[in-house]
């Protein structure tokens, strides 16, 4: 630990914004479980009372269970081909010289940038055309589209930590490509790959736009919380609901970063040690 | 060396990286048993060409066999040797059992066996008991034994060593070499062994092949390469050398002279060298050749000096000396062991002295 | 040669000799794939390439090759023609929406940058424990459900939403402010808050890597906090206010959720429209056209703004 240098005395005013910094980012997330535990159909102050009314409601709605199961659904399926397509693609990008491979990197990474509205409708026209007609798989593929590069992302930094002379000894001991993948590669990755799984299923899971626009007759989760915020009586036990994602996708997104990040910095460690 | 005796045969092999030559028609022959060393400056290929000996690399013209087979259509996991990496490239998700145990998994050993092995393996390289140490909780040198265990426990045909102690300190470094060596010959197996050190690859090699800009310069024995180097590439990577412009005399006798700047006449066989009267020549005399005296030696060659500059070194002293008929001085390495070297360092500038050498001492290339 | 068979079967007898080495097979392809990186490079890559190529690539020619056809009744009329962008051009309502997209977009941008900036620059240089902890907790909120954020702002800035019946309960105000919800402001406001975490990163990375003796060096010469802050640590850190920017200006033009929920009529976006014409309006060749010309100014704007920025560093150089 360095001393405090001149530069980094506490600064009161910088402190106080990054509280209420803080406090603001999260304070509409944490309105929701608030108002879904308030015994009132209008989402107002004064709070009325505690009640798990909503919950129990939202329990025995088969809507909301069936759209939960077709999240769940794609969502797995998403998380593990974007997982796997990100690990070959990571592995391709870091370990062969491959003329284009920043073009190559890029292209992947457009999807994180370019409005999603535009991919949503693209797959759309295409699906229309091909006479495809929309399902729970056509989410799937829009979702591939959005999550790949996140995988990627997550993927990349792994592959680009460990050294390159861990799989050439490998196979220098004998082993061919495929036993130097599960013997040498894959354990040495796995925390970004336990981190790419949780973060794709995740933005699966929560995705809105693409869904929007490929959902056949079983909607996703998002899609029915958003068919359903037409009601204001139905408005509570969508509270519920969505205090349930939020409860339940935190914590995972929490492990994912930390598992992601752990990893890569005790790697790194390890690679500086030798 | 003849063909049939060739282990390791290298048949003018070239490698290009784009538009970049690493490698530029190397060929050469390491026999079963022999401790080899690729010796060079960082970027001459000498790394390179170890490379493509593993199958890390593959060949962009000619073949490289070994045992007889040529290797090109070969991939790493087939070829019969194995390589101790510059890093070691332990893994680090195995402990020291599972790393030295890794390549085993082909032969199918009970694990009673394999556990046996990786015992005698940690015996051989001084670690008992450190089979189930984590791969972090190991030193440097601990690390170089536990790659070369690794490598070691399949008994290949040729072990290829990566510049194995240059992440050493120098003392470890210099007890590494002697352990190094020592295991050579008890387990009898080939060793290519690449570095940039001059003294460690003289310490430890059978031979040495001088490498640079993707060439091999010489290929010999260690004291081949000190005492005989055939180009003044060779000559001025290992150790010093001293350089004289020199004519070549052939009064029709069978054993020629040479006339040398600064140095005078100097008879040569002709078995060290043989070219035509009038030939321009280099001559070239190391350091430590040259005898230093305060009066005239008795010897049959020798030239008065000057001193230019000194410095004492505790065994042995440095001195730079300027003669007559040559613009940069000589420089002369002599051991400590009278009075007058010791005393390097208090001769004042310009103290006249002597310089001698003998014939035999002096090594003949041709000019750049 | 035997006698160093000899030595080595000592330590382990029981090996059997080379010559019983696994004898050496490899099929052509093999070799192949052996001696040619590159090839096996794309092999590994092509699953993921075909994905993005029937993902990407194939829809957006389509896209492009739709916007030039035009509705029939319900089916289109495949000559290709300029009709939509003509519309689109000539048009007024058109303009107004997208220069209301790129304009909310805009100031959403820069009010998401210059709020981030305090905050990756507290966590650049004043945390010194647990760094990555206050990343996390940043970054958080940006990974849950897009949608629900936005709702929560729906039931903060609603008309019986919290600050209005909070304000109300306090009796502050009589009436509920109605300008919070349905305004372009609320749009602004939400997608501040929702990309922040965009912001956050890429300003977090360039503040972080700058080399703290710059700063001690500016001070060494005489430069005060705040001249210090905009001689070295501003044009030092433009970088990630670049990409903040980028990251943030390019998603939040097509935006669809945030001005469907809280933009009102006024409020809507480009985005809203082009999914009408994919839905109510069922003129899908008009949807194209407008998805075309939005990524078109998308490029234009970020092209501009590159060079801009680019010749303000070298002023700067």
């Amino acid at each position: 630990m360095k001393a405090t240098s001149h530069l980094q005395r506490p600064n009161r005013s910088l402190q106080v914004y990054a509280a209420v910094f803080l406090v603001v980012l999260y304070l509409p997330v944490l309105l929701i479980p608030l108002f879904a535990f308030n015994d009132s159909i209008y989402v107002r102050f004064p709070l009325r009372g505690f009640t798990t009314q909503w919950f129990v409601e939202l329990w025995n709605r088969q809507p909301a269970w069936n759209a939960f199961w077709n999240s769940i659904r794609v969502g797995l399926t998403v998380a593990v081909i974007s997982t796997v397509l990100g690990i070959v693609a990571a592995k391709a990008i870091t370990r062969y010289r491959m003329p284009g491979r920043t073009a190559l990197v890029t292209f992947i990474m457009m999807p994180l940038v370019i409005p999603g509205i535009i991919f949503g409708v693209a797959l759309l026209v295409l699906l229309s055309r091909m006479g495809v007609p929309l399902s729970l798989y056509t989410v799937t593929l829009g979702h591939l589209i959005v999550c790949l590069p996140f995988a990627v992302a997550t993927l990349l930094p792994r592959f680009e930590g460990f050294d390159r002379s861990m799989e050439e000894a490998s196979a220098d001991l004998g082993e061919n490509g495929w036993w130097t993948f599960w013997r040498v590669t894959f354990p040495m990755v796995f925390p970004g790959v336990v981190a790419s799984l949780l973060l794709t299923f995740t933005i699966s899971f929560d995705e809105f736009i693409m869904a929007f626009f490929l959902t056949g007759t079983d909607p996703t989760l998002p899609i029915y919380i958003w068919s359903q915020l037409r009601f204001p009586q139905q408005f509570p036990s969508i509270l519920a609901l969505a205090s349930l994602v939020l409860f339940f996708s935190i914590p995972l997104i929490f492990i994912a970063i930390w598992v992601g990040r752990l990893g890569v910095s005790q790697s790194s460690e390890g690679t500086a040690e030798s | 060396m003849t063909g049939s005796s060739a282990f390791i045969s290298v048949r003018s092999v070239s490698k290009a990286f784009g538009r970049f030559l690493a490698i530029d028609n190397v060929s050469m022959d390491i026999a079963q048993g022999e401790f080899f060393s690729l010796l060079g400056a960082s970027g001459c290929g000498k790394t390179t060409l170890l490379r493509m000996l593993a199958g890390f690399e593959s060949t962009t013209r000619g073949e490289i066999f070994i045992d007889g087979q040529p290797m090109s259509p070969v991939p790493p996991h087939h070829r019969p040797v194995n390589m101790v990496f510059q890093n070691y490239a332990i893994f680090p998700h195995l402990n020291v059992r599972d790393n030295i145990a890794y390549g085993l998994r082909k032969q199918r050993l009970p694990r009673a066996r394999r556990h046996e092995m990786v015992e005698e393996m940690l015996e051989l390289i001084k670690l008992p008991g450190f089979g189930t140490r984590k791969a972090n909780e190991l030193s440097g040198g601990q690390r170089q034994r536990i790659a070369l265990a690794r490598a070691l426990i399949l008994r290949p045909k040729v072990l290829l060593l990566d510049e194995p102690l240059g992440a050493l300190d120098k003392q470890l470094r210099e007890q590494m070499q002697l352990e190094l060596r020592a295991l050579q010959r008890k387990v009898g197996i080939t060793f290519v062994f690449v570095t940039h050190d001059q003294e460690e690859a003289l310490t430890l090699s059978d031979r040495i092949a001088v490498m640079q800009g993707g060439q091999v310069l010489q290929v010999d024995t260690p004291a081949g390469l000190y005492e005989s180097p055939n180009s003044r590439s060779v000559a001025s990577f290992i150790g010093n050398m001293n350089f004289f412009r020199g004519t070549v005399r052939r009064n029709g006798a069978a054993n020629a002279i040479i006339e040398t700047e600064g140095l005078g006449a100097i008879p040569v066989p002709d078995s060290r060298f043989a070219r035509p009267d009038g030939a321009a020549v280099q001559v070239a005399l190391r350091p430590e050749k040259f005898a230093i005296s305060p009066t005239k030696p008795d010897a049959v060659h020798a030239v008065q000096g000057r001193l230019a500059n000194s410095a004492y070194l505790g065994e042995r002293s440095h001195f730079y000396i300027t003669i007559e008929g040559r613009g940069e001085p000589i420089a002369v390495s002599a051991p400590n062991h009278n009075r007058f070297v010791a005393n390097a360092g208090s001769h004042a500038e310009d103290t006249p002295l002597w310089l001698s050498w003998s014939s035999d001492a002096i090594v003949v290339l041709d000019p750049e | 040669m035997p006698e160093a068979l000899d030595r080595m079967t000592r330590f382990s007898p029981t090996h059997p000799p080379p010559g019983e080495m696994p004898r050496i097979k490899t099929g052509r392809i093999a070799t192949l794939l052996h001696r040619n990186e590159t090839l096996r490079g794309y092999l590994l890559m092509s699953p993921t390439l075909a994905i993005m190529t029937i993902g990407i690539i194939i829809p957006f020619i389509i896209l492009l090759v739709l916007s030039f056809w035009t509705r029939q009744g319900f089916e289109f009329d495949t000559t290709l023609t300029l009709t939509n962008y003509r519309r689109v051009a000539s048009e007024p309502i058109f303009g107004a929406l997208l220069a209301r997209s790129l304009w909310i977009s805009g100031v959403a941008t820069i009010t998401t940058v210059a709020l981030c900036y305090p905050m990756a620059y507290f966590v650049a240089f004043h945390v010194r424990r647990n760094k990555m902890m206050w990343l996390i907790l940043i970054t958080l909120p940006f990974w849950t459900s897009y949608l629900l954020r936005v709702f929560a702002w729906k039931v903060i800035l609603g008309y019986e939403g919290v600050i209005n019946s909070a304000l109300i309960s306090l009796g502050w105000i009589e009436a509920p402010l109605e300008f919070l919800l349905y305004s372009r402001e609320a749009v602004i406001i939400t997608l501040a808050h929702a990309w922040a975490a965009f912001a956050i990163l890429p300003l977090y990375v360039s503040l972080e890597k700058i080399d703290k003796s710059l700063l001690e060096a500016a001070t060494d010469l005489g430069d005060g906090p705040v001249a210090r802050f905009f001689r070295v640590t501003l044009p030092l850190s433009m970088p990630g206010v670049i990409a903040a920017c980028f990251l943030i200006f390019i998603p939040t033009t097509g935006d669809y959720i945030t001005p469907a929920l809280l933009g009102g009529p006024d409020g809507m976006m480009i985005g809203n429209f082009i999914q009408v014409q994919f839905g109510p309006v069922n003129n899908w060749p008009m949807g194209a056209t407008l998805s075309i010309v939005l990524m078109l100014w998308i490029c234009a704007i970020a092209l501009v703004f590159l060079f801009v920025t680019r010749k303000a560093q070298e002023r700067i150089a």
